[in-house]
C-alpha cells in the first residue's frame, strides 16, 4: 500500500440537498499518470476540489502520503506536496513572468531572518524561478507581464508555477482547455518529459490527450469513479462507452 | 510669502498624517474587501494608550511604543474574531459590525479614561522652532509628523516592491485562493496586514496626541477624511492613498488659509468671508467629485479590482 501516494476513500459531498459526489473513491499510484475523466457536469472539478481542500468533504476521508489530510487547509496540503493548476487562468497578472515563478518558490521556503531581503537580489528565489523558467520553455519571455502573454504560454507558466513549490502529486485542471493544436502538442510534451518522475492526476475534458498520455484512466459519472484501469481497457469498456459517451456509437472522442 | 511656505508645511503635515491612516485602510480594503469602520477607533485608542504611558513614564517614545503595541495586539485580536466572520459578507454586514465595533471601543474607552480630553505634552527633545528657509521657523514637532509620514512611506514602498511578505501581499490583493494553493498561509497573511494597517492608524494617533486633544470620538473625525483619500487615490493602492493624502492636506489647508482672501477679493468683502468658511470646507469633497468624473476608479486604480 506504500505506493499510494494520494487516496480519496469514499468520500460524500453534499451541498443542501444536491450531491456532487457519492462515494467517490480514488487511489493514485506513486509516479504514475493518473487521468481523471468524465462527461461535463460528472464533479471532476469539485473532486479536485476536495482533493485540495478547496472544499471539505461531507463525509469520508483522504490521505496523502499515508497522513490523513481530510481536514487540512490548502495552504498546509500545499506545504505537504499538493501542487494544483487550476481551470481558470491563474496567474498574478501584473507581476512578470519570473516574479511569478518567485512568488510560488517563496512560497515554500522558510524565510526566517531572511524576511526583508531584496527578493530580486534573493538567490534561492532567483535560481529557483529560472530553473523552471528554463523546465517550462519561458526563458526568453521572463520579464513579461504574465498578462500579455499567449494563452498557451500562460498555461505553461501555471506548471511552471505549480511545478516550483516542488510537489510529489500535481494536479492537472483540464490543462488542454482553450488551447490550439500547437499549445496542446507543447502542453503534453511537458507532461511527457514529467511522466514518471512525479505523480500527475490529469483532469481532462479532452480524451484524445488523456488516452495518449496516461497511465491508468479513472472515468467519473454523477460524482462516482465507475471505473479505473489502462487507457485500453477503459476505452473497451461498455459502461464507460454507455456513460460517458451516451451510448453514442463510435465514440467520436476516442 | 513666508505665510504661504508655512502653510505648505502645514498641508504636507496634515497629509503625512492622513496617509498614515488611509494606508491601513486602503490595504485592509484592498486585500481583504472589508470596509473597516473601525479604524479610526485603533487611531483613538493608540492616542490613549501613548498619553497615559507618557504621562506615566515621562517618555513620549516609551508611549508611543506602547500605544502601537497595545494597538496591533487589539486590532489582530478584532480581525482573528470578528473580521474573519466578515470576509465573505457583503459590505453592508461589514459596515454595520465595524459600525459597531466604533460604539464598542468609544464607550470602552470612557469606562477606562473617563469623559475628559488627555492632554500630551510634546516631548522636550521635539519642542521649539527650527529654521526651514531664511526667517521660517516652523514648529521641530511638526517636521518631525512629516519626517516619519515619509519613512513609513519608505519602509511600506521596500516592503511591498522588495520582500516576499510584500509579493504575497499584492498576490493576495489578486487572488487569495491561488496565493492559498501556493501553501501561503493566507489567514496568517490578513492578520499581519490588518495588524500592520492598525499599527499605521495607532502611530498617527499617537503623534496626533500632542497636537489635537485625546478624547473620545476622536478617531471619527478623521475617518471621513481617511475614506475620501483612498477614493481619490484609487482603493486598495497605497500609493494611491500617499498621493491622495498629500493632495487633501494640501488642499484643505491652503483653502482655509487663503479662500478667505480670495473670495473677497472676486466679491465683496462681505459676502466673501461669509462665502469662504463652508466653501473651504467643502473643497476637498469637490476635488474629489471632480478627480471622480474624470478617473472613476481613482488616481491609481488597481487592476484587479478592475478586471472582476
Amino acid at each position: 500500500m506504500s505506493n499510494i501516494i494520494l487516496q480519496a476513500k469514499s468520500i460524500n459531498k453534499q451541498f443542501g440537498a444536491v450531491k456532487v459526489c457519492q462515494n467517490f473513491n480514488l487511489e493514485i499510484e506513486k509516479n504514475s499518470l493518473h487521468a481523471l475523466i468524465g462527461p461535463n457536469g460528472a464533479g471532476k472539478t469539485t473532486a479536485l476540489n476536495l482533493l485540495t481542500g478547496l472544499i471539505k468533504p461531507t463525509s469520508g476521508s483522504i490521505s496523502l502520503n499515508g497522513n490523513d489530510i481530510t481536514k487540512k487547509s490548502v495552504n498546509v496540503r500545499s506545504q505537504l506536496g499538493l501542487a494544483r493548476v487550476f481551470q481558470i487562468t491563474s496567474l498574478f497578472n501584473e507581476f512578470s513572468v519570473r516574479e511569478n515563478l518567485m512568488l510560488a518558490a517563496g512560497a515554500h521556503q522558510k524565510t526566517g531572518y531572511r524576511f526583508w531581503t531584496n527578493v530580486n537580489r534573493d538567490k534561492r528565489l532567483l535560481e529557483v524561478a529560472d530553473e523552471f523558467l528554463e523546465k517550462v520553455g519561458l526563458n526568453q519571455r521572463s520579464s513579461i507581464l504574465a498578462g500579455n502573454l499567449s494563452h498557451g504560454e500562460q498555461r505553461q507558466l501555471e506548471m511552471g508555477m505549480a511545478l516550483a513549490t516542488r510537489p510529489d502529486i500535481l494536479l492537472l485542471d483540464e490543462p488542454m482547455a482553450g488551447l490550439g493544436p500547437g499549445g496542446s502538442a507543447k502542453l503534453s510534451e511537458l507532461i511527457l518529459e514529467l511522466k514518471h518522475k512525479m505523480t500527475i492526476l490529469l483532469v481532462e475534458h479532452d480524451t484524445h490527450a488523456v488516452f495518449s498520455l496516461a497511465d491508468t484512466v479513472s472515468v467519473m459519472v454523477h460524482g462516482e469513479v465507475i471505473a479505473t484501469n489502462t487507457p485500453e481497457v477503459i476505452k473497451n469498456n461498455q459502461r464507460v462507452q454507455e456513460a460517458y459517451l451516451g451510448g453514442v456509437s463510435g465514440g467520436a472522442e476516442c | 510669502m513666508l505665510l504661504f511656505i508655512e502653510q505648505l508645511f502645514n498641508g504636507l503635515q496634515l497629509g503625512v498624517m492622513l496617509f498614515l491612516m488611509s494606508a491601513g485602510l486602503t490595504l485592509v480594503f484592498g486585500i481583504m474587501q472589508v470596509i473597516n469602520l473601525a479604524h479610526g477607533s485603533f487611531y483613538m485608542i493608540g492616542a490613549f494608550v501613548a498619553a497615559t504611558v507618557t504621562l506615566h513614564s515621562g517618555s513620549f517614545l516609551l508611549g508611543m511604543v506602547a500605544g502601537l503595541s497595545v494597538a496591533g495586539i487589539i486590532g489582530m485580536i478584532v480581525e482573528m474574531t470578528i473580521l474573519r466572520q466578515l470576509y465573505n459578507r457583503n459590505h453592508l454586514d461589514q459596515v454595520l459590525a465595524t459600525f459597531g465595533l466604533i460604539f464598542f471601543f468609544n464607550e470602552l474607552t470612557r469606562i477606562i479614561w473617563g469623559r475628559q480630553p488627555l492632554f500630551m505634552d510634546i516631548p522636550s527633545w521635539l519642542d521649539g522652532t527650527v529654521e526651514i528657509f531664511a526667517g521660517i521657523e516652523y514648529p521641530l514637532y511638526r517636521l518631525a509628523i512629516i519626517f516619519v509620514g515619509f519613512i513609513v512611506a519608505l519602509f511600506l514602498y521596500l516592503l511591498f516592491s522588495r520582500t516576499r511578505l510584500g509579493m504575497q501581499i499584492r498576490a493576495g490583493a489578486t487572488n487569495r485562493d491561488i496565493v492559498a494553493a501556493l501553501g501561503v498561509n493566507i489567514k496568517l497573511l490578513y492578520t499581519l496586514v490588518f495588524g500592520l494597517g492598525v499599527m499605521l492608524a495607532a502611530l498617527a494617533g499617537v503623534m496626533a496626541g500632542p497636537i489635537l486633544a485625546v478624547e473620545v470620538g476622536m478617531g471619527e473625525s478623521i475617518l471621513i477624511l481617511t475614506f475620501v483619500v483612498i477614493i481619490i487615490g484609487g482603493i486598495g493602492s497605497v500609493k494611491g492613498a500617499f498621493a491622495g493624502a498629500l493632495l487633501v492636506g494640501m488642499v484643505d489647508t491652503l483653502g482655509r488659509a487663503y479662500l478667505p482672501t480670495i473670495l473677497s477679493l472676486l466679491l465683496s468683502s462681505e459676502l466673501g468671508e461669509t462665502l469662504s468658511a463652508p466653501i473651504a470646507s467643502m473643497s476637498i469633497y469637490m476635488m474629489m467629485a471632480l478627480i471622480l468624473a474624470f478617473k472613476p476608479n481613482g488616481l491609481f486604480p488597481i487592476q484587479s479590482r478592475l478586471d472582476s
